[in-house]
């Protein structure tokens, strides 16, 4: 079978605790391009990898200021400026009876944002990536651990990663490629 | 000196004080898997099957009645004056209400790290998308000319005019819509993982296209989960207070009004606490079937069963609570029509709808008594039962109550009414029942029925910081499987 560009050799792990232990080494090693796959968000990994925290929240908070901007401008504007309608004797804007629509458009444009954020950050959906072409991945989303260190990361050299893998402990240590077709396009 | 661990002090300490396994029988991972993508992947059962045809044939009802009330007229359900809100908004009410439970489930319970809601959330979250879908059906065909239903939104229209937004019944159509897409979402956010378990298992075209394509690519990459995590707690956060808000705003379309037995300040507390009980009742109602068809007993165990009994009495009590408050309120307040409603038109057995009162006060206050009783509790099919006649059916008249009580005795006695519901008032409300089945047991079959992913990472190995002793049996289930585990590894080579 042909292949594409070298895209990471990965390695398999069998438990959770093992993989947590192997990525604390490979960010002592200094490898920036690399990824962990689980089939469940490991507790404490983010800091095994030495990743930052998620902004994602920022883009929540900017749905939510969006959402309640947009429920005042709308109640402000229809009940106040562009067709004022005396109802029950009460007044044409006022903030209590406002308040459930301010609220609940809130929350939907927070939530419009947020699972925007998952999409966005993670930039998904994608119909393939490279890692699905190791047959033994499919146990990803099952019960196998997984450690990739990508081919774009600066200190990338093939035999020195095989190595490493080895010494932390990961089984079935496979170079994986891109599909032939990506390159094409 | 080393941290002293729970063994040091002895092996009874030590089972006292070691916690209930969330997963029952040393099941790991895969066996996790297996189990679950089995309700999906093994051939159709039999019960659900049959289920599924007739609560199918009983949900045509709803487009059937639909189709006839549109076209005749809303005069064909028994609302007349002075009673013109009967079973519509009954059923509307009873119906979101029972989707409360499924968003205490997946966000309250999750904000608060009640580990035992993984097995649930997902079921949960379902009868909530589908319990707001029925729900909908009603107020969107009582404005009478459906098709100018669309004048509930704010779209510039040829009248140059806009809505109300003072008016409850309109906070109520946000409310309710913007329940049903976060909900929605929230949902599909969990699913997406667990469609990849599936897509990774396929074995079919057809399967891999459909469950990859819902799967959106999901690898299970860390820099994935990280994003992935962090807004799931913010969706939750969300849904904690909107789901407190969206019952105390429909609380509102009564509240608000000037109708001697809906106009109090108990009703939104009142709401939400009778909401997450109903919501309960029908969890368990529906969960115990599936549990005990699909033999889902080490996941979905009596721990949880026990516990949602536990917050059916919990919020069954709240609910009494507040319907003697109601009560002294009526009294105390010293308003006599209010003091008229309470005595003359619900408790006093000369009342037109006494046994609607007795019914609900019987099905909420009563019944969930018996949930003080370990032995009862524990009891799946007791729960089951308890559950079904009790708050399903009391909450379902608690709105009944509420509604036509409070003004099927207008001020003046010549226009004193009484509603009863027509053929097709009561076909309707069938339809809607069979609806929501229908969809729940399409539910169970093509989507993953328990959240996989959340139920691996509370096992005992998930946990990297976990004491060896814990893990000894972990996953012992697994070796048992492992024949088909190396089937599985070939067929996807």
């Amino acid at each position: 079978m042909s292949q594409g560009k070298l895209f990471a050799i990965a390695a398999e792990f069998q438990t959770a605790k093992d993989l947590y232990h192997a990525a604390e080494k490979v960010r002592d090693a200094g490898y920036k391009k690399w990824d962990v796959y689980s089939p469940f968000p490991i507790h404490g990994m983010d800091e095994a990898m030495g990743l930052g925290r998620s902004w994602l929240s920022g883009l929540s908070l900017l749905g939510g200021i969006a959402g309640f901007t947009s429920a005042f401008v709308l109640i402000y504007y229809t009940g106040f400026i562009d067709y004022p309608t005396m109802v029950q004797g009460k007044p044409f804007f006022a903030f209590e009876p406002s308040f459930p629509i301010l609220f609940e458009l809130t929350i939907l444009l927070t939530a419009f944002a947020t699972c925007g954020g998952i999409l966005l950050f993670n930039l998904l959906p994608r119909w393939n990536h490279p890692m699905f072409n190791w047959d033994r991945f499919a146990r990803v989303t099952d019960d196998k651990f997984f450690l990739a260190i990508e081919s774009d990361d600066p200190l990338f050299i093939e035999s020195e990663i095989q190595q490493l893998l080895e010494e932390i402990g990961g089984a079935e240590i496979t170079p994986i490629h891109e599909d032939l077709e990506e390159d094409k396009s | 000196m080393a941290d002293p661990k729970a063994s040091d002090f002895g092996p009874a300490i030590n089972n006292k004080m070691e916690r209930k396994p969330l997963v029952l029988n040393n099941r790991g991972y895969h066996w996790i898997t297996e189990h679950v993508c089995s309700m999906i992947e093994a051939p159709v059962n039999f019960i659900w099957l049959l289920l599924t045809l007739v609560s199918g044939l009983v949900a045509t009802l709803v487009p059937i009645q639909l189709a006839y009330q549109v076209s005749t007229g809303v005069g064909v359900w028994g609302l007349n004056n002075p009673v013109f809100w009967a079973w519509d908004i009954t059923n509307f009410v009873f119906w979101i209400g029972i989707g409360h439970a499924g968003t205490l489930i997946s966000a309250i319970l999750f904000l608060t790290r009640q580990k035992w809601r993984t097995s649930i959330n997902r079921a949960a979250e379902a009868m909530t998308i589908f319990a707001v879908i029925c729900a909908g059906i009603f107020p969107a065909f009582h404005v009478g000319r459906v098709w100018y239903a669309w004048y509930l939104f704010p779209i510039p229209n040829s009248n140059v005019i806009w809505q109300n937004f003072k008016s409850p019944l309109l906070w109520d159509v946000f409310a309710v819509s913007t329940y049903f897409t976060v909900s929605l979402l929230f949902w599909f956010t969990g699913l997406v993982p667990d469609f990849a378990t599936i897509r990774d298992r396929a074995k079919n075209k057809i399967r891999k296209f459909f469950y990859g394509f819902l799967a959106l690519g999901w690898r299970g990459s860390n820099r994935n989960w990280q994003h992935y995590e962090k807004a799931y707690l913010i969706l939750a956060g969300i849904s904690t207070p909107l789901v407190l808000s969206v019952h105390s705003i429909v609380s509102f379309d009564f509240a608000t009004s000037v109708i001697p037995g809906w106009h109090t300040t108990i009703f939104p507390p009142y709401f939400v606490a009778g909401a997450i009980f109903g919501g309960f009742a029908m969890v368990l109602t529906l969960m115990i079937p599936v549990r005990a068809i699909f033999k889902l007993h080490d996941l979905f165990t009596i721990k949880h069963i026990d516990n949602m009994a536990k917050i059916t009495l919990f919020t069954g009590t709240i609910v009494g609570y507040a319907y003697c408050m109601e009560f002294f309120v009526s009294a105390y307040s010293g308003n006599p029509y209010e003091a008229w409603v309470f005595e003359n038109n619900r408790l006093s057995l000369d009342a037109p709808y006494w046994w609607a009162y007795y019914l609900m006060f019987t099905g909420n206050v009563f019944a969930p008594q018996l949930f003080w009783f370990k032995k009862i509790r524990q009891n799946p099919w007791l729960v089951w039962g308890i559950c079904f006649i009790g708050p399903n059916v009391g909450m379902w008249f608690e709105r009944f109550v509420i509604i036509v009580t409070s003004v099927h005795r207008d001020f003046l006695p010549g226009s004193w009414g009484y509603f009863s519901p027509t053929w097709n008032d009561i076909l309707l409300f069938v339809g809607t029942i069979g609806l929501f089945m229908f969809l729940f047991l399409l539910f169970i079959r093509f989507l993953p029925s328990i959240t996989m992913f959340e139920v691996k990472a509370v096992l005992p190995e998930a946990d990297v910081h976990c004491h060896p002793n814990l893990l000894k049996n972990a996953g012992k289930s697994d070796v048992e499987s492992k024949k088909d585990e190396s089937e599985t590894v070939e067929a996807h080579s």
